[in-house]
């Protein structure tokens, strides 16, 4: 047992586990929407255009987290409606658009970074992930936008079942479409930026779509999907945090490395027992 | 309570919906235009429904009866003309359900038949808030009625072409729609598939939901309606099928791509380009 309590002496591992649990739960529940309407290069490409913002708020703030996150959240809606609107409007396919412009903004942030070379450890931070440093103020951020975004999640739930499955019945049904579409698009835009120092940019998308994805291959039920990616991200947080500590790995990776480990058993064993199952039918028939 | 003077006739709207005006029929179509791009693709369609009609809609492909279906359902604006449901335009409406002829649905949607025919009811339930008793009791109600009672828990990837068509107008039905469009649901069935589709479309008659469905076969057209459209662009014909589907209304809708024999009162058509998938 000793193992598993030693970590927790810690301060900032208690803090890092906590992020690292919120930003999991929140992460996969959004994240079952981002697998169904095949958004994971969009979720993908915004975790990587919010750069930008994270450079001039790391810079105006001189290292101070505050207008960090602020400043990477007006990024992220900003280039999450760029994207939109550009798809719309430019006669473009929208995984196009969606490459153009994650591409140019990411450029933009390793610009802004390359300027002053001095902040490119922190900034590193925020490519990977920092997650031990996470501080009290940070989880209080954390914590309230995770709760908003649940919250909008459950109160619009059946709306977003009926746009995510059938955009059509959502139409007869004069659901504002649109409208869903961009609170959609803004909530994944909001937990990109709550994970920024959980697993940063890079991987975020992980977090985003491996949980959700596991969790796809086990249930046939929205809400059950929902939970099991929930119940995987909390796992994968703090086995990630553990084997980060005792195989002095990176915070970041270790938990995306250990939702990719939890997807391929998965796969694994649902594909094996669908292979049994068809060969005992065949056998019947 | 019942203050408000009621019209008790045959086409009595069932006033299920709020929006709806007394006395005006389900629906009325005046010189309806659409144009495309490329073309038109509808030109001076004017007809009216009455409730509880089967209506079916045939014409050779491309003859915009797609189009006129979308205009039906609120999706896309009438170019010149006028479509309207109850009285009022069909965008404001929550009663037409439409089913498209591609309807690309993900089959794989972790979803069960229940949840599909309760997503009918998202409307009615509104925002914030969650379905009631009484909305789980219009879907158990709804799913014997279009013969899917034992399929209320099975994952929707498990049915049947037959059975998806079923379970949408299950969901029609949840939905409490007074007007169901259904663009070409029987292509592709197998016969007894489209006898289940028709056996339940008749037993809804009880019901006063009224049908308008696009299909290719005229056999069936003529067997299943009460009454028939055949479209090319213009309206060609309207009403009973025998009326309808003369030599001269065929041959005015099919041009030359069909043949068009004629012998003792019996229509047979020769090479007919139907039942291709339109796209």
């Amino acid at each position: 047992m000793d193992w598993l309590l030693t970590p927790l002496q810690y301060p900032f591992m208690v803090r890092g586990m906590l992020a690292a649990v919120i930003v999991g739960v929140v992460c996969a529940v959004l994240g079952t929407y981002v697998v169904l309407r095949g958004m994971a290069f969009f979720g993908d490409a915004l975790a990587h255009a919010v750069l930008p913002g994270v450079a001039v708020g790391y810079l105006i703030g001189g290292g101070a987290r505050g207008p960090v996150f602020w400043w990477a959240m007006f990024t992220a809606l900003l280039s999450a409606f760029g994207i939109g609107a550009v798809s719309r409007s430019a006669r473009l396919k929208e995984d196009t658009a969606i490459g153009i412009i994650f591409a140019g903004m990411f450029a933009f942030g390793v610009a802004l970074i390359s300027m002053v070379r001095n902040y490119t450890a922190d900034l590193t931070h925020f490519l990977f992930g920092d997650v031990l440093g996470v501080s009290n103020s940070d989880l209080v951020l954390t914590a309230a936008f995770g709760l908003l975004i649940l919250l909008v999640i459950l109160a619009f739930y059946k709306e977003f079942l009926v746009v995510s499955f059938d955009p059509t019945l959502a139409a007869t049904l004069r659901l504002p479409i649109r409208w869903l579409d961009y609170l959609l698009i803004a909530l994944i835009a909001m937990s990109i930026v709550v994970s920024l120092q959980t697993v940063g940019v890079t991987l975020m998308v992980a977090m985003l779509i491996t949980p959700a994805a596991a969790a796809s291959l086990l249930t046939r039920k929205l809400s059950r999907m929902m939970l099991i990616a929930a119940l995987i991200a909390v796992f994968s947080g703090i086995t990630g945090l553990y084997l980060s500590y005792y195989l002095n790995l990176a915070s970041g990776s270790a938990i995306v490395l250990t939702c990719t480990a939890v997807f391929a058993v998965t796969w694994g064993v649902t594909n094996l027992t669908r292979r049994s199952h068809s060969v005992r039918s065949a056998a019947n028939l | 309570m019942n203050t408000l003077p009621r019209v008790t006739t045959e086409t009595a709207t069932p006033h299920r919906h709020p929006g709806h005006i007394p006395g005006e029929p389900i629906l009325r179509v005046q010189h309806l235009g659409v144009a495309y791009e490329g073309g038109t693709a509808l030109e001076d369609v004017s007809f009216e429904l009455i409730t509880g009609e089967r209506m079916a809609v045939v014409g050779p492909n491309g003859a915009g009866k797609s189009t006129l279906f979308k205009v039906i359902a609120g999706l896309i604006k009438p170019g010149t003309g006028t479509v309207s449901v109850f009285g009022a335009e069909p965008s404001g409406h929550i009663c037409i359900s439409y089913l498209p002829q591609h309807n690309h649905v993900d089959w794989n949607f972790p979803a069960t038949v229940s949840d599909v025919v309760m997503m009918g009811r998202t409307g009615k339930i509104g925002f914030l808030r969650w379905a009631s008793a009484e909305d789980r009791r219009i879907v158990n109600h709804a799913l014997p009625t279009v013969g899917l009672g034992a399929f209320s828990q099975r994952q929707i990837s498990q049915l049947s072409g037959g059975q998806q068509q079923r379970m949408f107008i299950a969901r029609a039905l949840a939905q409490e729609a007074d007007l169901m469009l259904m663009d070409e649901p029987a292509t592709g069935l197998d016969t007894p598939s489209q006898e289940e589709l028709f056996t339940v479309l008749d037993s809804l008659r009880g019901e006063k939901v009224t049908v308008m469905f696009a299909l290719h076969d005229l056999k069936l057209a003529a067997s299943n309606f009460d009454r028939v459209i055949l479209l090319n662009h213009r309206l060609v014909g309207i009403g009973k099928p025998e009326n309808v589907f003369t030599k001269e209304h065929l041959n005015a809708a099919y041009g030359d791509r069909i043949q068009v024999l004629e012998a003792d009162h019996e229509i047979a058509m020769v090479d007919d380009t139907c039942c291709g998938e339109e796209e």
